[in-house]
This record gives structure tokens, C-alpha cells and sequence, in this order.
């Protein structure tokens, strides 16, 4: 049921919304040289921690789908019927979040990288830091959307929550400090399963 | 025989209010139960209990392997119906047979009308092969002959050595033990 139920999230993911926070992403990179001028060593300078701010804000994009429809159409329900645990759920969603949106993003890097006349070695640093920091970024994602599931506005919500605990992940991975970041993303990974599995037992009616 | 779900001095509260108090309930193999009373009485949050979905406040419930049917549809309407059944059973044909949905197999399930929708969800429990069923007013939007379909798997079930606990406010077809919740 594991295996079925990653492919089944990425499946319905990759048809449909994972291609929003890439297009997002790139917009505000895109951006960028617009709203401070096409000054290549200003851009250089900016370009790592305006790629960070557009990873952040792009992962918060996703965060309503996540858990709320399977909630609202009782997938949630039949799920724990067939005796997976609520963190095993959250473990599967997390899986197949970050696959159909950690890829993505660092792909999206390259083209990104080059509209802020990042070089390789920039470019480079800033690959690695991604691809360290993306699995905590959608762990927090899904264990934002199972504590915001069902509420009103839940968007707004996840963003106010998610993006204080994104702190320290782009504080470490701007400064180069790839162990502490490293750390950091394993630690919200490890622990978002529980939570995010603890809420959904909790959401139920 | 062991019974399939037993319910000891069960007590729920939801909002403030207690549904049950001190519920005993014992659901033999072969046995159906139907749950009946008034909207609000408290028959789905007795089948989400013996779901294992809710937490009792007072009491004990002990269950064998279990099989849903509710109002939710918890099938992905993208995909055809019988790769939504898929997902969650490993061989759905005979059921889809025995519901009657054999020539909308590959039509996806968000194009499906609400009593096709009820039959499917009936189908996962039919293929899931559990011991025992539980159904939630699954009279709701079906036809005569699709209800005649349910009675007679319910027959074959409750033969088989499995039991049936339902929730409904409407007469159901068959022989059934009843419990009436307040209102």
C-alpha cells in the first residue's frame, strides 16, 4: 500500500499542480532584473538569496492540496481502514511531495540562475543547498497542510506557520554552512511525519 | 464463536453531547445489525467507532478487519472507475459485476452519477474481502434493482461467515437484529 500510495500522489500531482510552484518560482526570478536593474554584479550578489526567497515562497503554493482533499473525500479514512498508520500516511505524502516538487526546483534552478547572472560555482552551491534543503521544505509543507486541513483560509494560515520554520534552512543554506542545514532539513523530515500524522488522527470527525 | 466487533459500556460525546452511554454490542459472524433512529442520533459516529476512526470516551471497542462504505466517494475521479477501484483492491472485477457496473469500467469516476458513485464504493467493500462490512445509509441514491443487488451480497456475505452492521433510517431489505439510538 506504501509504494502504491507514493505513486498514486505523484501521479496526481505531476498531472496537474506540481508544475505550479516551478512557474512560480521562475516568475519571480524573472522578475528580479526588473525590479532592481539589469546591473549583472548587483544581481550576482542577490542572486542565491533571491533563489531561496522564490524556493520558500513557491513551496507554500502546494500546501492546500496536500492533505485536505484526500480529508475532504475520505481518502484519509479508507487509508487507515486498510491499517496504515496516520504517520506512515504522512510519510508516503511526503515522499511523493517532495519528488514531484524537489526535482522540479532544481531543474528550474539553471534557467533561474541565468536570468540573475549567477556563475556556475554560485550556481553550483546553490544546487547542493536545494537539493539538501528541499526534503525539509516539503515535510514541513505536509505537516503544515495536516494541521491547517479543513479550516478556512488555510492557505493564508500554512504560510504565517510554514515560513518562520523555514528560518533556520535559509539561514544555513545561504551561508554555506551545508552540515547545519543538512541537520536542520533532517530534523524537520524526522519529526514532520509525527506531527503531520498526529493531526490528521486529530482532524477526524 | 468469536465475535467479529464488540462493543463494552461504550460512551461517545461529539460537541458536548453524549450520543451513547454505556453501549454493549456484540456482532456475531453471520449476524447483521442495523442501527436506526432519528438525523443526529448518532448511527454514523457509531459506524466511524466501529471503524476504528473515532475514539471511544468510555469504554472498549474491538474489532476484526473492517470495510467502509460512507457518503464519501474516496475514489480519484480522474481515473476510470476500475483503476480507481484498483488503488485500493487487488482484484475489483467481481464486484464490479456484482454491482452491476461492468460497462462503466472505463469511464472515469467524476462522470459518474451519485448512485453509480454508491454502487462503487460498495464494490471496495464487496473485493476487500473483510469479515465485516460496514455501511452507512447505503440505501442513499440507489435504485430498486441496484438495492436488490446489496441484499443479495449481503446474503452471500452473512452466509459466508461474515456480518453487516448498518446504518440506516430506512427499512432495509432483509433479516436484520436493530438497534434504535435515541434522538
Amino acid at each position: 500500500m506504501i509504494g502504491a500510495l507514493i505513486v498514486r500522489d505523484a501521479r496526481r500531482s505531476f498531472t496537474g499542480a506540481a508544475w505550479l510552484p516551478v512557474a512560480f518560482f521562475l516568475l519571480v526570478a524573472t522578475l528580479i532584473p526588473f525590479a532592481i536593474g539589469p546591473d549583472a554584479r548587483l544581481l550576482k550578489l542577490v542572486g542565491p538569496g533571491i533563489l531561496w526567497i522564490a524556493a520558500l515562497t513557491a513551496a507554500l503554493l502546494p500546501i492546500e492540496r496536500l492533505i485536505e482533499p484526500d480529508r475532504a473525500d475520505g481518502v484519509l479514512d479508507q487509508l487507515a481502514l486498510t491499517g496504515l498508520a496516520e504517520e506512515s500516511i504522512a510519510l508516503c505524502k511526503i515522499i511523493a511531495h517532495w519528488l514531484t516538487f524537489g526535482p522540479l526546483l532544481l531543474i528550474a534552478s539553471v534557467p533561474a540562475a541565468a536570468l540573475l547572472a549567477m556563475d556556475g560555482s554560485s550556481l553550483g552551491r546553490t544546487e547542493i543547498a536545494l537539493a539538501i534543503g528541499t526534503p525539509g521544505l516539503a515535510s514541513v509543507a505536509v505537516a503544515i497542510a495536516a494541521l491547517t486541513q479543513g479550516l478556512p483560509r488555510a492557505g493564508a494560515l500554512a504560510g504565517l506557520l510554514m515560513l518562520p520554520l523555514a528560518v533556520p534552512l535559509l539561514i544555513f543554506a545561504v551561508a554555506n554552512a551545508s552540515l547545519l542545514e543538512a541537520a536542520t532539513s533532517l530534523l524537520l523530515t524526522a519529526g514532520a511525519p509525527f506531527v503531520a500524522g498526529a493531526a490528521i488522527r486529530g482532524a477526524r470527525t | 464463536m468469536k465475535a467479529l466487533l464488540r462493543f463494552q459500556g461504550v460512551t461517545l460525546r461529539r460537541g458536548g453531547r453524549v450520543l451513547f452511554q454505556d453501549l454493549n454490542l456484540d456482532l456475531a459472524p453471520g449476524e447483521a445489525l442495523q442501527i436506526a433512529g432519528p438525523n443526529g442520533s448518532g448511527k454514523s459516529s457509531l459506524i466511524r467507532l466501529a471503524a476504528g476512526l473515532l475514539e471511544a470516551d468510555v469504554g472498549k471497542v474491538e474489532r476484526s478487519v473492517s470495510a467502509l462504505a460512507d457518503d464519501n466517494v474516496a475514489l480519484d475521479r480522474e481515473l476510470p472507475l476500475r483503476a480507481a477501484l484498483g488503488f485500493w483492491v487487488n482484484s475489483p472485477s467481481d464486484a464490479i459485476a456484482a454491482l452491476g457496473l461492468q460497462q462503466l469500467e472505463q469511464v472515469p469516476v467524476r462522470l459518474l452519477s451519485s448512485g453509480q458513485v454508491k454502487r462503487a464504493t460498495l464494490a471496495r467493500v464487496v473485493a476487500s474481502g473483510s469479515p465485516l462490512w460496514l455501511l452507512d445509509e447505503p440505501l442513499n441514491a440507489l435504485d430498486v434493482g441496484s438495492a436488490d443487488r446489496l441484499s443479495r451480497l449481503m446474503a452471500t456475505h452473512l452466509d459466508s461467515g461474515g456480518s453487516v452492521l448498518a446504518a440506516s433510517h430506512q427499512k432495509l431489505p432483509g433479516d436484520w437484529r436493530r438497534l434504535e439510538l435515541g434522538p
